[in-house]
C-alpha cells in the first residue's frame, strides 16, 4: 500500500496504540499535522514545546505507557531539550518526534535548521534522523521498543519535511524484524541464579538490613513483589524521591524518604545498616551525601536493569543485572527454597522506632499574624485529597515538603522531576498525568518561582478541559536557594526575592481560564482546599501566601556526610550518639 | 612493560550507521573518559564496523567505560584486549631531514625497525614503520636528533594473540 510519509508516521503511532500526542505544529512538521485531522489520536496543543515534553512525561509517569511529543524543527526542537534531559535522568519512557528541514537542505543552515540529533544525543536513550520514508514504520517501532524496554528513557525521531511529503510503501514490521534491526540491544531481564542465591543467603544473615528502593521498582512494576520481600523478612524499606509510593507510607516497615531532605530515621537506618538491599536505585549524591562515609558498614546487594549502574558509585558485594520485578520474585523464591525465614530483627527494629519517636518530621506551629506554614498547607491538602489523588510537584522547598508530608500509599501517584530538578515541571506534568488518568484528582504543588516558568500551560489545560489543581506555595522567594544563602552564605540574600504579588497569581490564573483563590489566613486553608476539590470543570489555582523563613529540615548539607544530618533546631540532640 | 598496564584496547563492533562515531566520542567526552587512540575500519561484514579504542585505565575504570559503551544501541560487541594478551600495531610515517652524512644512519635504523623508505628528496627522507606502539616510540626517539620535519601516527589496531584466540 502506498501512502505519504506523514500518513505512515501517524499510522505507525496508531499501530503503537498512542492515544494522545502533546505538540505544536510549524513549518517542517506541517505535513504530519494534516493526517492528524483524520486520526483517532487526540492531539493536545501546548503553548510552549517544553510543556509538551513535560506533559508526555507526566502521562508516562502515571500510566507506564510512553508519552508522545511532536514539535517542529529548530527552536521547537531545542525547546524540547529540557524535558528530554529530564526524562533521560528519571528513566521516563517517551517518544519525541521533531520536524527537520528537507533532506537536500540539511547541512546548509536552512531556515529553522538545527542539528537536533546532535544536540539531543546525550539526553536521549537513542535518536535517529529518518532519511528513508520506507523506514518510518520500522524506526517508529524501534523507538517505542527502546523507550519502554530495558531501562526506559526518551527516544527522538527527527523527520525531514520531504520525507513526510513523499510516497512510501507501507509495511508494518514484525517483532522479529524489530529485534533483528537492533543487533546490539538485548536488555538482560533475568538475574544470574548464583547471584540470586547469594543475595538470599546474605539477606538471611543480615541483622540490620534496609531495603533501598528506587524508581526502578516503579518502572519494573515491582511494588507488589517488593512488598512480599519486605513483609516476608520483616525488613524496613526506604523509598527514594523517585520511589515515593512504591512502598506504602502507612506500612509499619516504611521508613520514608532518605537523602538530603529525607527524614532522620531513613537516613540513619541506611548509615547504620549492615546490608543495603538496593533495588532499582542508583546511589545518587542526593541520597548518599559524601560517598566515602555513606553506609560504611553495609554490604550491598544491587539490582538494576542497567549494568552500568552496578559499581558506578558504590561497589556492590552482590551485583545483579535484571528486571527488578523478576529478580525480587526470584530472590523470594530462593529464600523459600533455602528455608530462610525472617531473622530476629527486634533489636534493629527497636533502634529504628527509637529514632522515629525522637525525630519525627517537625515544624514550628503557626504564630498569629505570621504567613501560612507551608507544611501545614501540605498537611491539609493531603488530608482533604480524594482517594487516589495524584500529586505532581515543581522543584524547590515545596517539592521536599510535598514528598515529606504527603502519604504515598499507592504507586504511580507521585509525579516529580528528581534527577534533573527541573523548575517548571509541575504544571505541564500534572496536565499530562490528568490526561493519562482522567478518573483521578491531580494536584500540582508548585513554587512561585517554578509556576512562573511554565504557567502558560494552564491555557492549554483550560482550552482542552483538563481540570488540574495547582497549589502555589508562594513564599515570594526562590526559597530553596534562599535557604542555602541563609545557612551557608551568612544570610547574604542574592537575587532570590520574587515578590508575593507581582504577578498577581489570582488574576493571572483567571486570565488563563482557571478558577483562582488566594489564602492568607490559616483558618481559610481548609475551606478553600475543599472548594478547589469540588471544582471539576476547569483548572483551579490557589495562591497560598506562605512564610518565607521556613526551611526544609532535616538537611544533609551538600558534600557533608549523612552522619552530619541537620535536624530541626528544636530537635537538636545534645549528644546524638546517645540515641545510637 | 613493568607493573600494571596504563592502557587497554577495546575492540568495539558497531553497526555501520551514520553518527555512530559521534555517539562514541560524545559518550567519552561527557563521562570524562580519556581516549589515547582511535582507529575505525570496516569489518568483514558490511553491516558492521570495527572501532579500536585505546583507553587510559589509570583515569577511569575499564568496566564503567565498557558498560557505558554497551548502552549505546548501535554497539554490538565489545572485546577487551589486555596488552599482555594481544598484538598491537600502529603505523608511523615521518619526514626527516637527511644530509648526505646522515642518510646512511637513517636508512640503517629504518632497516632495524623493519621499515621502508617511501620517498627520497635532496635533503629529506620519508619513511614508514609499522609496529608495536612502544617500538615506534623508540624509533621516534632515535630519529629526533636527525631533525623530524613531519610525523603522523595512526590509531592503534589490535588482535588477541593467536594462542588466546584459538
Ligand atoms: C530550571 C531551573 N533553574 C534553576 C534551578 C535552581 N533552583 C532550584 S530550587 C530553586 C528555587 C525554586 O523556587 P520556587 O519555585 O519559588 O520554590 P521554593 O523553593 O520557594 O519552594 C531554584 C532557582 C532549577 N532547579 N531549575
Ligand atoms: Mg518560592
Amino acid at each position: 500500500m502506498k501512502m505519504t510519509g506523514a500518513r505512515a508516521l501517524i499510522k505507525s503511532l496508531e499501530m503503537e496504540q498512542v492515544e494522545v500526542i502533546f505538540g505544536l505544529p510549524g513549518g517542517c512538521i506541517l505535513p504530519a499535522y494534516d493526517p492528524i485531522l483524520d486520526s483517532p489520536i487526540r492531539h493536545i496543543l501546548v503553548r510552549h514545546e517544553q510543556g509538551a515534553g513535560h506533559m508526555a512525561e507526566g502521562y508516562a509517569h502515571v500510566t507506564g505507557r510512553p508519552g508522545v511529543a511532536m514539535v517542529t524543527s529548530g527552536p521547537a526542537a531545542t525547546n524540547l531539550v529540557t524535558p528530554l534531559c529530564d526524562a533521560y535522568m528519571d528513566s521516563v519512557p517517551m517518544v519525541a518526534i521533531t520536524g527537520q528541514v528537507g533532506r537536500a537542505v540539511i547541512g546548509t543552515d536552512g531556515f529553522q535548521e538545527c542539528d537536533t540529533v546532535g544536540i539531543t544525543r546525550s539526553v536521549t536513550k537513542h535518536n535517529e534522523l529518518i532519511m528513508d520514508p520506507n523506514e518510518i514504520p520500522l524506526l517508529v517501532r524501534q523507538a517505542f521498543h527502546l523507550a519502554t524496554t530495558g531501562r526506559p528513557g526518551p527516544v527522538l525521531l527527527d523527520v525531514p519535511k520531504d520525507v513526510l511529503q513523499v510516497e512510501m510503501e507501507w509495511s508494518w514490521p514484525t517483532d522479529d524484524e524489530v529485534a533483528a534491526s537492533l543487533p546490539g540491544y538485548r536488555p538482560n531481564m533475568k538475574g544470574h541464579p548464583r547471584m540470586i542465591k547469594e543475595a538470599a543467603r546474605m539477606i538471611g544473615e543480615a541483622r540490620r538490613p534496609v531495603i533501598y528502593a528506587g524508581g526502578g521498582i516503579l518502572k519494573a512494576r515491582a511494588a507488589e513483589s517488593l512488598r512480599e520481600l519486605a513483609e516476608r523478612m520483616g525488613i524496613p524499606v526506604v523509598t527514594t524521591l523517585m520511589a515515593r509510593g512504591a512502598f506504602p507510607d502507612d506500612h509499619e516497615l516504611c521508613l520514608g524518604m532518605p537523602g538530603m531532605h529525607g527524614n532522620y530515621t531513613a537516613i540513619t537506618a541506611m548509615q547504620e545498616s549492615d546490608l543495603l538491599i538496593t533495588l532499582g536505585a542508583r546511589f545518587d549524591d542526593r541520597v548518599t551525601g559524601r560517598v566515602d562515609s555513606f553506609a560504611p558498614n553495609a554490604k550491598v546487594i544491587h539490582v538494576d536493569i542497567d549494568p552500568a549502574e552496578l559499581g558506578k558509585i558504590r561497589q556492590p558485594d552482590v551485583p545483579i543485572v535484571g528486571d527488578c520485578n523478576q529478580v525480587i520474585t526470584e530472590i523470594v523464591k530462593a529464600l523459600g527454597a533455602a528455608g530462610i525465614g525472617a531473622a530476629d530483627l527486634s533489636e534493629w527494629r527497636s533502634r529504628i522506632s527509637g529514632w522515629q519517636e525522637r525525630f519525627p518530621l517537625h515544624y514550628d506551629p503557626h504564630v498569629e499574624g505570621d504567613a501560612l506554614k507551608p507544611q501545614h498547607v501540605m498537611e491539609v491538602l493531603r488530608d482533604s485529597a480524594p482517594e487516589g489523588t495524584i500529586l505532581a510537584s515543581g522543584v524547590g522547598q515545596h517539592q521536599m515538603w510535598a514528598s515529606q508530608f504527603w502519604h504515598f500509599n499507592e504507586p504511580y501517584t507521585w509525579v516529580n522531576s528528581g534527577g534533573l530538578g527541573t523548575m517548571g515541571f509541575s504544571v505541564p506534568a500534572a496536565i499530562g498525568a490528568k490526561v493519562g488518568r482522567p478518573d483521578r484528582t491531580v494536584w500540582a504543588v508548585d513554587g512561585d518561582g517554578c509556576f512562573q516558568m511554565t504557567a502558560q500551560e494552564l491555557v492549554t489545560a483550560s482550552s482542552e478541559r483538563i481540570p488540574i489543581k495547582v497549589a502555589i506555595l508562594n513564599n515570594a522567594y526562590l526559597g530553596m536557594v534562599r535557604q542555602w544563602q541563609e545557612m551557608f552564605y551568612e544570610e547574604r540574600y542574592s537575587e532570590v526575592y520574587l515578590s508575593p504579588d507581582l504577578p498577581d497569581y489570582v488574576k493571572w490564573a483567571e486570565a488563563m481560564g482557571c478558577a483562582a483563590f488566594r489564602v492568607e489566613d490559616p483558618s481559610d486553608v481548609q475551606a478553600v482546599i475543599d472548594k478547589a476539590n469540588s471544582i471539576d470543570d476547569r483548572p483551579v489555582v490557589i495562591d497560598f501566601r506562605t512564610d518565607a523563613r521556613e526551611k526544609v529540615f532535616p538537611m544533609v548539607p551538600a558534600g557533608a556526610a549523612n552522619d552530619d544530618v541537620v535536624v530541626h533546631p528544636s530537635q537538636k540532640p545534645t549528644d546524638k550518639k546517645v540515641v545510637q | 612493560m613493568a607493573g600494571s598496564p596504563t592502557h587497554q584496547t577495546l575492540s568495539v563492533l558497531v553497526e555501520n550507521k551514520a553518527g555512530v562515531l559521534a555517539r562514541i566520542s560524545g559518550l567519552f567526552a561527557r563521562r570524562g573518559f580519556n581516549i589515547i587512540s582511535l582507529a575505525v575500519a570496516p569489518s568483514d561484514d558490511e553491516r558492521f564496523s570495527r572501532v579500536n579504542l585505546v583507553i587510559d585505565v589509570e583515569e577511569t575504570s575499564v568496566e564503567q567505560i565498557t558498560k557505558q559503551l554497551f548502552k549505546l544501541v548501535n554497539v554490538v560487541k565489545i572485546t577487551e584486549l589486555h596488552p599482555a594478551d594481544s598484538v598491537e600495531r600502529e603505523l608511523l610515517m615521518m619526514t626527516v631531514s637527511a644530509t648526505p652524512d646522515d642518510r646512511r644512519g637513517i636508512i640503517e635504523l629504518v632497516g632495524v625497525f623493519d621499515g621502508k623508505i617511501v620517498d627520497v628528496g635532496a635533503t629529506v627522507l620519508s619513511v614508514m614503520v609499522a609496529g608495536d606502539p612502544d617500538r615506534l616510540d623508540d624509533f621516534e626517539d632515535l630519529m629526533r636528533p636527525y631533525g623530524i620535519i613531519e610525523i603522523q601516527r595512526t590509531g592503534r589496531v589490535a588482535l588477541p594473540k593467536a594462542r588466546k584466540a584459538s
